[in-house]
């Protein structure tokens, strides 16, 4: 159970200015900015849930993974994560949670995979037949195998990061948090590394906690959605729940042969070019069936797709809705 | 923590062997680099025969046992040495979500073999000066050299603490520090009273760098009778913990600071 309230935390930022005289002057004297990088943030995670911290760059993502992680304490507010305060209790918090960063390795970079696991193993006194059983399915789960035997260094990005997976979990953690776990990958591992995801939550109920800016990895993976934006929460809710409440419409994209027909009033075209047309319209006003058949009895209808808002697009409209 | 600590090591060996060829090739510049050194303290002996009364084979002690006392420090204290890199890298963070003393992992982050040759041309320098020197090694001055050595590379240690706690609160202007860990190193080659009566003062009781190598230096040869010279680096140690105290503080603000 991850609970925070009324976090807030500001950050003082030196202020960097240009040209030679202000350098000099700001060796002597600096000038600082206070920036609000949490204001007033509140929410609650109950176990095995998995959930989406979504916000442009810069929203306070990672800070409130650094202060739900014990690495940073909060100006006020309260956060209890499984009974204990992070910052308090650092020891035996970070025992049963595990992190990984997408952009920074905790493997050692010239030994063999294998050493880099059995260090993290005494690090966290896991013993031996925990580390074992951990291991075995590890390396069955994210088809480790060879891998293990190999420096971090010769292995692909990819490759990499399912060993950085498996690093984070040989402790079993109750609560796993990730920092843009897919970034820089290629589709094949966005897949294996989402399919492990849910697995992990599925068998294990371990708790996620994911920070991403790919919108695919969180209409895969959470059923909630946390959205930040300059250090505020702004909205909290299931993706459907979201899509619901962003715009209704639907685009239909359809390929012909013959005439062009004309388009009515109620259907907004988009792109007309030989033989290929995109339309949007409101549902509400014209049923897709009837848009349809209005093009059906006008043209000869080769390929017909309707498709909705995608995640991507809806989160677009939200960043420009609240001006983040 | 110590068998942890021994782990660590068998890493930081296993991937400095990587790389055999830098290795030995960086072991042996900072070889050579500390012999120059040890050139520029020959041929000054050449002109003058003497330096307020200690001979060449007197300084050479001094020398060996400040360089050996550094490159001990400098090979296990090297995660202190370079603090303001993990803090760059994130790699500091990664020691907070670890359930280990945070100044153990510092401790065990970084470990440096090549300063071996440092600690070899140490060695070499103490079989040439230890029977040449005309002191008689009885066992009370063999404990006295082995303090100066010992307790010079936890003091060392203790400075390399206090720099990385300066990180916390500054990344510019660091390099003042190297006044006390390189300079100490290159300027603790001759007795620091040449240097005149403030500086010594200065490295008694601020810096305690004199208190492994000038005093206990002046039990070693005879010029002090008094048992308390020989002990002076043991009251050093009290240096560490202001030292760490210092980091604390800086960890605790970059706690609440982020930065």
């Amino acid at each position: 159970m991850i609970t925070l309230s009324n976090i807030n935390k500001t950050f003082r930022v030196a202020k960097r200015q240009a040209g030679f005289g202000r350098a000099v002057k700001a060796l002597f004297s600096r000038e600082y900015e206070l920036v609000q990088a949490l204001n007033d943030v509140s929410f609650t995670i109950s176990d095995g849930k998995m959930v989406g911290y979504i916000g442009p760059n810069g929203a306070g993502k990672s800070t409130t993974i650094k202060i739900m992680c014990g690495i940073l304490t909060p100006d006020s507010g309260m956060c209890e994560i499984n009974g204990r305060v992070p910052w308090r209790d650092r020891i035996a918090h970070v025992r049963e949670i595990g992190v990984v960063f997408g952009q920074r390795s905790q493997l050692w970079w010239d030994v063999p995979i294998i050493d880099s696991f059995e260090l993290i193993r005494d690090i966290y006194k896991i013993d031996r037949k925990t580390y074992k059983n951990n291991l075995d399915e590890l390396t069955e789960l994210l088809d480790l195998g060879e891998l293990l035997k190999t420096p971090a260094r010769s292995l692909s990005l990819g490759q990499r990061m399912r060993c950085e997976f498996a690093a984070s979990l040989l402790h079993n953690p109750k609560i796993l948090f990730l920092d843009e776990p897919t970034i820089g990958l290629d589709a094949v591992s966005k897949i294996t590394v989402r399919q492990f995801i849910k697995k992990l939550n599925a068998e294990r109920g371990t708790t996620v906690i994911l920070t991403t800016h790919d919108m695919q990895d969180i209409e895969a993976l959470t059923e909630r959605i946390l959205l930040i934006g300059k250090g505020r929460i702004l909205l909290d809710g299931s993706l459907d729940e979201l899509k619901k409440r962003s715009s209704k419409r639907k685009t239909l994209v359809v390929e012909y042969t013959g005439s062009e027909p004309e388009i009515p009033d109620n259907m907004t075209p988009v792109e007309k070019k030989n033989g290929r047309l995109v339309i949007t319209l409101d549902p509400e006003v014209l049923p897709v069936s009837d848009a349809i058949t209005y093009l059906a009895a006008r043209t000869e209808l080769t390929d017909v797709s309707v498709s909705g808002i995608s995640a991507e697009e809806m989160v677009a409209e939200l960043y420009r809705e609240y001006h983040i | 923590m110590v068998q942890l600590y021994i782990k660590f090591f068998a890493m930081h060996l296993k991937s400095q062997m990587q790389y055999k060829l830098s290795f030995f090739l960086t072991a042996l510049g900072q070889f050579f680099a500390s012999f120059t050194v040890l050139l520029g303290v020959y041929f000054m002996f050449s002109r003058f025969r003497e330096v307020e009364g200690y001979t060449f084979e007197h300084v050479l002690l001094c020398f060996a046992a400040v360089l050996m006392a550094y490159s001990i420090a400098e090979m296990f204290g090297r995660g202190f040495d370079q603090f303001p890199l993990m803090l760059g890298n994130g790699e500091f963070d990664r020691a907070l979500v670890r359930p280990r003393s945070v100044i153990f992992q510092v401790l065990a982050a970084k470990m440096d073999f090549t300063r071996l040759g440092r600690l070899f041309q140490a060695i070499l320098v103490f079989c040439y000066a230890i029977p040449n020197s005309g002191v008689i090694w009885t066992w009370d001055k063999v404990l006295t050299l082995l303090l100066m050595v010992v307790c010079g590379s936890l003091i060392f240690f203790a400075l390399f603490i206090v720099y990385a706690g300066f990180t916390f609160f500054t990344v510019e202007g660091l390099e003042f520090m190297n006044i006390f860990t390189d300079g100490g190193r290159e300027f603790g080659r001759y007795p620091f009273s040449i240097y005149g009566k403030r500086i010594l003062t200065f490295l008694t009781f601020v810096v305690p760098l004199a208190l492994f190598q000038y005093y206990p230096l002046q039990y070693l040869l005879d010029r002090e009778k008094s048992i308390l010279y020989m002990f002076t680096p043991v009251i050093g140690l009290l240096f560490i913990m202001p030292c760490y105290a210092f980091f604390r503080i800086g960890l605790r603000r970059y706690k609440s600071t982020g930065s």
